[in-house]
């Protein structure tokens, strides 16, 4: 790589004092004091905030609606129009699961079961939520479309027992997902 | 320049090669040797060329059916009457390229054969041909347990082209369909290969599979009123090159692409067919056959196969136990081998018996030896386990190295003394017997009558039964799958175990304990440095002993193994793929 010299400015008499400089910053430091206090800081309104500066009050106050579509979250699974459950424990994602968060069981569909086609769901299904990185790669790799990263960022637990969704939590925080392609239908 | 180098050089190089009886073939603009006769796709193979198949398997015929492995041939254009063949500066006739495709698992080679396995051509064809296989296919990786090793996948991204042109409905076939207690078929997943129905004509002979209807509906099936339900019905899924046929065992247990493969030999009968041992963490999931041409060839039969629940079953012992007061409490490991020297040594030594096992490893014989070397006494056997040969792999000697037993005991007959020990507990000259994992109740013959004579009674167990019920001490020992030794074979052949997984829970490897047992009887540790420490320190204390391990260690056994002695016996599997090598039916 080429090495760039940069030359430093030439600074007069004044500048190299800084006095100028510092007096100015105060001016702007005092100038969003006043400005806060007035509730007139730049991305209050649309952070909708306590009125005292950009400062969000949580969680009286919570950011929920100015989360972006592609916000990731908690990882979870879903199920289909006809609350099928999309997983079919492939155990792609606990095989790309940076921290090794996902532990699968998989397990045989009765035959008896409406969707006895499909022949495999897992049995167990627990991401642990202390490991989870919130990457994505789950979402990413599942040939389902069964696992999303929806937007609950609120998890919290008073142990690490709690800290692990099991199969239940996974579909509660997940729901149902619909339009996604669905290549178990009668046509295949 | 010598005088040879000269007469050599006036030979062309197909002579030279033919003295040795071989063929110059060009393959992939290479120039090689290899034997006349040799299949074109075997001789690509020899030199790192890889041809894509699907239907052609070594130890089976060759139908040519899947049309997967083609490639372009050449051969030297046939001169015109009078004319002479050129040669080039090499010595080698110009190839004249055909202009159609052959396939190479049923076409031998010739003199100056020119092979192409890439270009337009044959990258052409391929390709057509992955397409045609994946117009019908479900794609039902995600729920398929072959996914991981699936030749159809790793041809579709080798060779395929990665979507489909095809807008008709696919053909329904039957799905999930139970051809026999062990295997699932799909037909929506099967290429039509017929691998599993030339397997089970050819080998496990007893052909119940067979293709019925034509074109893309052909269906693999069973013959009617009959079952897939030979013993070695399981080959029939390994040898699959798809999940048309799977493992009832093994069906959605676990990913391929999670588990740790140990190349390790199966103990369950004395053929000792080479396996690989399929693990995640602490639990075995499928065991394979390995491929050892003077062992198992790449075969094994499903009861051989399927005997690896119990390791982890819920009678597994795991942890030395030590009974107080008619009831077994937990003990720590220096009490339990405290307990059985103290017993040992309170006793005379024509009082103590050692049953030891054929299942054990030499190097655990060669301990078992030493302990009854140290408390002086003859009482030493193992236990025979005779049944009958199923003429094909499974040997009718039923214990995995009674081999091995002989030859580190150096007796003809190490079960001998069974018979002796048997009156002795019953007429009660012998008050202390040690058990080196055989169940005593089982084919040693024992009643739990006799057992209760006993005045004492110490077993290494693996699982839970009327022996360790009856046992004085129990101390837990290690399954197949989590030992390193070796044993010798029915035929002679030295092979190597290798440990998979750890002892279970509080379990130790069979040796450490002997080891301990015999150090504790002297009053001293094991752990100091007149015992050995590491299993190849067995192996090598052992060789001094037994000549024909001379000049060999653990590792130098190989994967393979090493014939140390001739036995005289044969197996009739190996027998049978033999001849029909001679008979030029299948490469072999």
């Amino acid at each position: 790589m080429a090495v760039v010299k940069v030359k430093r400015p030439d600074l007069n008499a004044g500048e190299k004092l800084f006095l100028g400089a510092i007096v100015k910053g105060f001016f702007i430091t005092m100038r969003h004091a006043f400005d806060s206090l007035r509730g007139k800081t730049r991305g209050a309104d649309e952070m909708a905030s306590s009125g005292l500066g950009a400062t969000m009050q949580y969680p009286e106050q919570r950011w929920d609606e100015h989360m972006p579509e592609y916000y990731r979250g908690a990882p979870a699974l879903v199920t289909d129009e006809q609350d099928r459950e999309r997983c079919v424990s492939c155990q792609l994602c606990e095989f790309i699961c940076p921290p090794k968060a996902i532990k699968i069981v998989p397990g045989e569909i009765p035959s008896d079961d409406a969707w006895a086609k499909v022949e495999k769901r897992p049995q167990e299904f627990d991401i642990d939520m202390t490991r989870c990185i919130y990457c994505g790669m789950c979402e990413e790799v599942c040939p389902e479309q069964a696992i999303y990263l929806r937007k609950d960022y609120l998890i919290s637990g008073l142990n690490r027992k709690e800290m692990v969704h099991d199969k239940k939590k996974l579909y509660e925080i997940g729901g149902k997902r619909v339009g996604l392609v669905n290549k178990w239908n009668e046509l295949k | 320049m010598s005088d040879t180098a000269s007469t050599a050089e006036a030979k062309l190089p197909k002579d030279l090669a033919a003295e040795k009886g071989l063929v110059n073939v060009q393959i992939d603009g290479i120039w090689r040797q290899v034997p006349k006769g040799t299949r074109m796709i075997e001789a690509c193979r020899q030199f790192g060329v890889e041809v894509p198949h699907y239907c052609y398997h070594p130890k089976l015929s060759s139908p040519g059916n899947c049309r997967m492995c083609l490639v372009q041939m050449g051969m030297p254009p046939r001169p015109t009457p009078g004319q002479d063949p050129t040669f080039d500066d090499e010595g080698y006739q110009p190839i004249g390229w055909m202009p159609r495709p052959v396939i190479a698992c049923a076409n031998t080679v010739a003199e100056n054969m020119g092979i192409r396995t890439g270009g337009e051509l044959v990258e052409g064809v391929r390709k057509g041909v992955m397409e045609f296989l994946l117009i019908n296919h479900p794609l039902d990786c995600p729920i398929c347990d072959q996914a991981g090793e699936c030749r159809l996948q790793e041809f579709s991204v080798g060779h395929g082209r990665f979507s489909s042109r095809f807008i008709d409905m696919k053909v329904k076939k039957p799905k999930n369909v139970e051809i026999g207690p062990r295997i699932r078929l799909d037909d929506e997943r099967c290429i039509m290969c017929s691998r599993c129905i030339r397997f089970m004509d050819e080998v496990a002979d007893d052909p119940v599979l067979g293709f019925t209807q034509r074109g893309t509906y052909t269906t693999l099936t069973v013959h009617p009123n009959r079952e897939l339900d030979s013993n070695y019905s399981l080959n029939t899924a390994d040898i699959c090159p798809v999940g048309a046929l799977t493992s009832n065992d093994f069906r959605f247990q676990m990913r391929v692409w999670f588990l740790k493969e140990t190349q390790t030999i199966d103990v369950n009968c004395g053929t000792g067919a080479n396996i690989t041992v399929w693990t995640r963490e602490d639990k075995v999931y499928r065991i394979t056959p390995r491929q050892n041409d003077d062992v198992n060839s790449c075969w094994m039969p499903d009861s051989h196969r399927l005997n690896f629940h119990y390791i982890d079953s819920p009678e597994r012992l795991t942890e030395p136990m030590v009974k107080a007061e008619g009831k077994h409490q937990p003990a720590s490991w220096s009490d339990a081998l405290a307990q059985v020297a103290d017993s040992l040594k309170a006793h005379a030594a024509s009082e103590i018996a050692i049953v030891a096992s054929a299942r054990l490893t030499n190097e655990e014989l060669h301990l078992a030896k030493a302990l009854a070397d140290q408390i002086g006494t003859e009482h030493l056997t193992t236990v025979p386990r005779d049944a009958e040969s199923d003429g094909i792999l499974i040997s009718a000697d039923r214990n995995p190295n009674t081999t091995g037993s002989k030859l580190v005991w150096r007796r003809a007959d190490p079960a001998f003394r069974l018979e002796s020990i048997r009156d002795g507990v019953r007429d009660g000259s012998i008050k202390v017997v040690l058990s080196l994992g055989e169940d005593l109740t089982a084919e040693a013959g024992f009643s739990t009558e006799d057992l209760e004579k006993l005045d004492f009674l110490a077993s290494i167990q693996l699982l839970a039964g009327a022996t360790a019920e009856a046992s004085d001490v129990v101390l837990p020992g290690a399954a197949f799958t989590e030992k390193r030794g070796s044993m010798v074979n029915v035929t002679g052949r030295i092979q190597r175990l290798n440990r998979a997984l750890e002892p279970r829970g509080l379990a130790r490897d069979d040796w450490e304990v002997l080891r301990d047992i015999t150090a504790s009887f002297k009053g001293e540790s094991g752990m100091s440095a007149d015992y050995p420490q590491m299993i190849e320190d067995v192996f090598s204390a052992m060789r001094e002993e037994v000549s024909e391990f001379e000049g060999l260690t653990l590792s130098k056994i190989g994967d393979l193994g090493v014939s140390v002695t001739e036995t005289g016996v044969t197996i009739p599997l190996l027998e049978n793929e033999r001849a029909r090598k001679a008979a030029g039916e299948i490469v072999g």
